[in-house]
């Protein structure tokens, strides 16, 4: 028997396939080899250099839309018009930085008949870096002491009680490992120009770096989990080569934040593990991460469970994966037409 | 000690650890004498069965061993 597909059309941001990427590509990947769906993709950009704006053979169309900074009142207005066109059936947002207006807007947008599936703004501001302490507390999870600078005197004094080298890290992205004060003024200064305040000073813990991929259901069950080991590391700190591994400690770290917090939509645990093998939790981040494809490519589709929760439709946990599966990032020339750039500049969508 | 049973080996030398995404890369003997350790035999047993096929005095097989076992236990590929 063959099963029809359901067409639906899926709003995504983070289509930006650089040296850092987003989540955008690898999501849409995921939705559109899924065999439950059959998706319209509308890429939602705000860069007109996005390289997933031009993938044409992934992306069907994209809208610009405004820049978190411009406040969550320009996002909705801008996402009537495109959904007036379009008439998507969920919006997946994809970036830290513009979770927070998502999350803020979750009702409006619901009440024009786009479904999304977030955290809530309590789950979301809880696992902030900068709240991370207080989280290993609340939960019995262990973190690495981590303490918020607003200003350079902030920082001096917060400095004395760590020893170094410290990790320097932005509120949304960006981190450094930081030798002496001197390089941890420098590093305040360029991340507080960037991502603004607070910066968060975290003690430095030596050891193998591996993360995993979740979905919680919202209601403190696991939908989908899978661990890696980054083996090829960027100077940004990017994967850009990772194995999955069956490492039972890290999927029940998992298990127990996602049952204790109740988490809602897809999350990143960036972990380390120490030579005496005891597991950090160094960031929770509150979407898909950018590795997603490995996830499916070993046999958890997670985007395509996430579609599905977001619909209201039943998803049955996903229990194994392929062990020993890798990704290997690479970068690729799209040749195109200035028409088209120029068409993306003057209409905004392309 | 014992191997750790959850470790994939190929003809070829190439041993994954699935737990913690290591991999290394083996030359003849080392396989040999893993191969030996995965199927449950002791160090003893592999001294033995080496001193037996090798013309190599005892001692340096025993220090040689003795560092071999040393880096696969830092590494995880066996067990107390």
């Amino acid at each position: 028997m063959v099963m029809e597909r359901k067409k639906i059309v899926v709003a995504i941001t983070g289509l930006n396939n650089i040296d850092s990427p987003g989540p955008g590509m690898p999501v849409i990947r995921g939705i559109k080899e899924s065999s439950c769906f059959d998706a319209r993709i509308i890429g939602l950009a705000y860069d007109h250099l996005e390289p997933g704006i031009y993938m044409k053979e992934w992306v069907d169309k994209t809208y610009m839309i405004p820049y978190p900074s411009k406040g969550k009142d320009a996002l909705l207005e801008r996402i009537k018009e495109i959904h007036a066109k379009e008439n998507f059936d969920l919006i997946i947002p994809n970036f830290d930085a513009e979770l927070f207006s998502f999350i803020k807007l979750e009702k409006q947008i619901e009440q024009l008949g786009i479904k999304t599936f977030l955290p809530s703004m309590e789950q979301f501001e809880e696992r902030h870096k900068s709240n991370l302490s207080k989280y290993g507390e609340k939960y019995g999870v262990t973190v690495p002491k981590s303490e918020e600078a607003f200003s350079m005197n902030d920082l001096f004094n917060i400095l004395r009680s760590f020893s170094y080298p410290v990790m320097v890290k932005g509120k949304y992205y960006d981190a450094y490992k930081a030798y002496s004060q001197e390089q941890a003024q420098a590093y305040f200064s360029k991340l507080s120009a960037k991502w603004g305040f607070p910066v968060i000073v975290q003690e430095y813990i030596d050891g193998t770096e591996v993360n995993v991929i979740a979905l919680g259901d919202g209601k403190g069950n696991v939908v989908s989990a899978v661990a890696m080991r980054k083996q090829y590391i960027t100077d940004k700190g990017k994967a850009w080569g990772g194995v999955t591994i069956s490492d039972e400690s890290m999927l029940e770290l998992t298990h127990r934040i996602i049952s204790q917090t109740q988490w809602r939509g897809g999350m990143e645990l960036e972990l380390i593990r120490t030579v005496d093998n005891k597991l950090f939790i160094l960031e929770i981040n509150p979407r898909i991460p950018a590795w997603v494809y490995l996830a499916v490519g070993a046999g958890q589709n997670l985007p395509e469970a996430l579609v599905k929760l977001a619909l209201g439709m039943d998803v049955k946990p996903y229990s194994s994966y392929d062990i020993g599966k890798m990704f290997i990032r690479y970068s690729w020339d799209l040749i195109v037409d200035i028409d088209m750039f120029s068409k993306l500049v003057t209409k905004g969508e392309l | 000690m014992r191997f750790n049973q959850s470790i994939a080996m190929s003809e070829s030398g190439f041993v994954f650890n699935p737990i913690t995404g290591d991999s290394f890369t083996l030359n003849n003997t080392g396989m040999q004498i893993l191969s030996m350790l995965k199927s449950g035999k002791n160090v003893e047993d592999v001294k033995e069965q080496l001193s037996a096929e090798y013309d190599v005095d005892s001692l340096v097989l025993e220090r040689y061993l003795d560092d071999f076992i040393s880096d696969l236990r830092r590494n995880n590929l066996i067990e107390e």
